[in-house]
């Protein structure tokens, strides 16, 4: 249906002034209703509208590129002068100044200045107004804060090619430079063209680092002397000891010959307390420690191989992967294994079996890091599979404390320099944990997602407040944790070491309640045993075999339903200690749990 | 600021290179001024007293010649900044003394239409 209506208008009528009147309506046009529409009409009830009060935002992010800097320099030299003075001539500057200092004007202003300045200096000598008369007064105490840490800077690996951050090392003089050891652990999956530089970086610096070490293969350890912060002391991937000094610039200065070198990467490097400051020790997964001295870096000073069989065997010997020594103990070190053995040797002993004084188990895989608490050296900090544990010496049979198994992989840690109670661990998820065992003991005081990859290394700076992380990219993030985690709390000291003489104590106790049962059941066996043959024992063995093993799969299943069950996706654990074990430790644990927030809050009343 | 002074160091009795006029031929008020300026070297606390003109060239200076220049230098730049701070929040206002605390010592500049007078001193001697 079109409706058209035309108005008509004379040419000549156009552009005139319009001439306004009344008149009746009158109708153009009639529209009938139609009945067929009126049928099609429905009524929609009810009406979909969307309303909305706030404005409608959306999610934007920009990445800003990435500006780089560099430092430059400009020599000002001496100016001033007038013009027909060289101020490098010495005859025309000293004519100048005898010109001046006859001048009325000069003798003048100086009379007058120096009687002000007189009085000034009198004044100083008088009293000092700036004397501080409270000083010895206790400062404020810490305010209870929530533990916090917050990302300072970021170093990226600059090659293309990313490598791991396998080790960091802090300068021994204040906290501006880090050293950063890059290696691919990958056996055999080295990508090709892999740099195998590392460097040390300004920490005000992240856009370049401020040196590189050019070793021949890559750097798994790096470590700054801590007597002379110009040499450092590498450990190659191929089993080379490595030396540098950074005066003479990024080649290696000193490199181990190879037939005397580690057969396996070179996991621990550490610089010993000596009076040159030359001496160091090595530790591999090819199973030996080795002694060197830098002045001489042909063959190292003495080898230990790590055979707990004490039979001096390379073929029998564990793989140390993590080594420790705490120079006030300077005839002791630990070394931790891949096979999850804690193994504490004496380098003084006479015969070389006798280095080996005893080993503590209790990890189910490598041990990633082992150090001694800074304050209380008997009690040590290690990490291996999911758990970090916290060992007495005094307890050679399991360690005092531990956490729950994570989810991800633990892969390094350390205690704080500072606070008897704090130590950090890294996880493979990421994560960096601060754990403060008078505040929390279950879990940690403050839990970090540091980055997305995995994390593989950490070093605390000696004041504590600042720690470095390494990711398996090769990202160093550098982290300052809250105030509340780097000073000492009040009577922390007496509180962490009554805590570590606690569990020791109860660790000894338990010791002695299993070794009991165990005799018990000794005498038992030794009973039936009598009556039975060679062959009922090897049947028996199998059946033992096939229950343990149902146990085991009962227990793996149930622990995934329950976890089906709760909606999280989540991965079961590859490993399960062993029925008893895992009882045995679930009774511990709850012990420590009530025993420790007891006596804490006992502590803090 | 005091990265750049070597306190250590005693200060050098007059070097060479910037001799004082010798005594017999200097007129009285010359040597009224040599006099003021010894005075003020032999206070306790002094460590050097330097005089530097207009354009921040040192006259007479008890100091050596590179820590003379430096200290020249960057004072007569900070006065002439605090100078004209002072006579920009008041016109009839002038810097009459500049006074400098730091952790080893105290700065102190007594400035002149044409001169300053600098002297540093340890107060805590």
């Amino acid at each position: 249906m079109e409706i058209v209506y035309v108005y008509v208008k004379k040419r000549s009528e156009f552009g005139k002034q319009c001439n306004f009147s009344d008149r009746q309506a009158e109708l153009n046009i009639d529209i009938m209703p139609n009945p067929e529409l009126a049928e099609q009409f429905v009524e929609r009830n009810p009406v979909d509208t969307g309303i909305q009060c706030s404005v409608s935002m959306s999610e934007h992010e920009a990445n800003t590129e990435r500006f780089e800097m560099e430092t430059r320099g400009v020599n000002h030299v001496e100016g001033g002068w007038p013009k027909d003075v060289n101020p490098l001539e010495l005859e025309q500057t000293i004519r100048f100044r005898k010109k001046v200092e006859k001048d009325e004007n000069y003798v003048n202003a100086i009379m007058q200045l120096g009687s002000i300045m007189e009085h000034c200096i009198k004044q100083n000598n008088a009293i000092d107004i700036y004397e501080e008369y409270f000083n010895d007064e206790e400062a404020v105490e810490v305010m209870e804060e929530a533990p916090s840490a917050k990302t300072i800077n970021v170093f990226r690996d600059p090659q293309e090619i990313k490598r791991a951050a396998t080790h960091l090392s802090w300068h021994p003089d204040g906290n501006r430079k880090l050293a950063v050891a890059y290696s691919c652990l990958d056996f055999q999956r080295a990508p090709v063209g892999m740099s195998s530089d590392s460097y040390i970086w300004d920490l005000e610096n992240p856009n370049k680092p401020e040196l590189a070490l050019k070793p021949s293969s890559p750097l798994v350890t790096l470590e700054f002397n801590p007597k002379d912060s110009h040499v450092l002391l590498g450990g190659c991937y191929n089993g080379q000891i490595a030396c540098w000094d950074t005066r003479k610039g990024s080649l290696v200065a000193e490199l181990s010959t190879i037939e005397f070198s580690h057969r396996d990467p070179v996991y621990g490097t550490i610089w010993l307390q000596s009076k040159t400051g030359t001496e160091c020790f090595s530790a591999s997964t090819d199973g030996q420690v080795m002694w060197w001295d830098i002045r001489k870096m042909s063959e190292p000073t003495e080898v230990v191989i790590m055979d707990i069989t004490k039979k001096e065997q390379l073929e029998n010997a564990l793989g140390a992967i993590s080594l420790e020594f705490e120079s006030t103990l300077p005839t002791k070190f630990m070394v931790g294994t891949e096979q999850g053995i804690i193994i504490s040797c004496n380098r003084k002993a006479k015969t070389s079996a006798e280095k080996i004084v005893c080993t503590f188990p209790g990890h189910h895989g490598p041990v990633y890091a082992l150090q001694r608490n800074p304050f209380y050296p008997k009690n040590f900090l290690t990490v291996g599979d999911w758990t970090a544990r916290i060992w007495s010496e005094d307890s050679r049979e399991s360690s005092i404390m531990w956490t729950k198994y994570h989810m991800a992989y633990l892969t390094d840690a350390a205690w704080s320099p500072i606070r008897p109670a704090v130590f950090f661990t890294t996880k493979m998820d990421g994560t960096l944990d601060i754990w403060d065992f008078v505040f929390k003991q279950c879990d940690p005081a403050l839990s970090l997602k540091v980055c997305d990859e995995a994390l593989f290394c950490l070093r605390v700076q000696d004041n504590g407040c600042f720690i470095a992380c390494g990711s398996q990219l090769g990202t160093t993030t550098l982290l300052e944790v809250s105030p509340g985690l780097s000073t000492l709390q009040r009577n922390e000291k007496n509180i962490a070491s009554s805590m570590f003489e606690r569990e020791t104590r109860r660790e000894k106790i338990l010791e002695a309640r299993h070794r009991e049962m165990r005799l018990k059941e000794k005498g038992k066996a030794e009973g039936r045993d009598e009556e039975q043959t060679d062959e009922d024992l090897d049947i028996d063995l199998e059946v033992l075999v096939s229950r343990a093993e149902e146990e085991f799969f009962d227990i793996i299943f149930a622990e995934l339903k329950k976890k089906e069950a709760d909606a999280i996706k989540l991965t079961p654990m590859p490993q399960q200690p062993s029925p008893e074990e895992d009882q045995a430790v679930e009774e511990g644990e709850e012990a420590a749990g009530e025993g420790k927030s007891e006596e804490v809050e006992e502590d803090l009343a | 600021m005091n990265e750049w002074m070597n306190t250590d160091r005693e200060p050098d009795p007059l070097p060479s290179s910037l001799p004082g006029p010798t005594a017999p031929s200097l007129g009285e008020p010359q040597a009224e001024v040599e006099e003021t300026l010894k005075r003020i070297q032999s206070h306790k606390g002094v460590i050097g007293t330097m005089v530097v003109n207009a354009e921040g060239i040192p006259i007479r200076t008890t100091l050596d010649n590179s820590t003379t220049v430096q200290y020249a230098g960057l004072l007569h730049h900070l006065t002439m900044k605090a100078k004209s701070t002072v006579r920009d929040i008041d016109p009839q206002n002038d810097l009459t003394f500049l006074r400098i605390r730091s952790k080893k010592h105290e700065i102190m500049v007594a400035p002149d239409k044409e001169y300053l007078l600098i002297v540093i001193q340890n107060p805590c001697e």
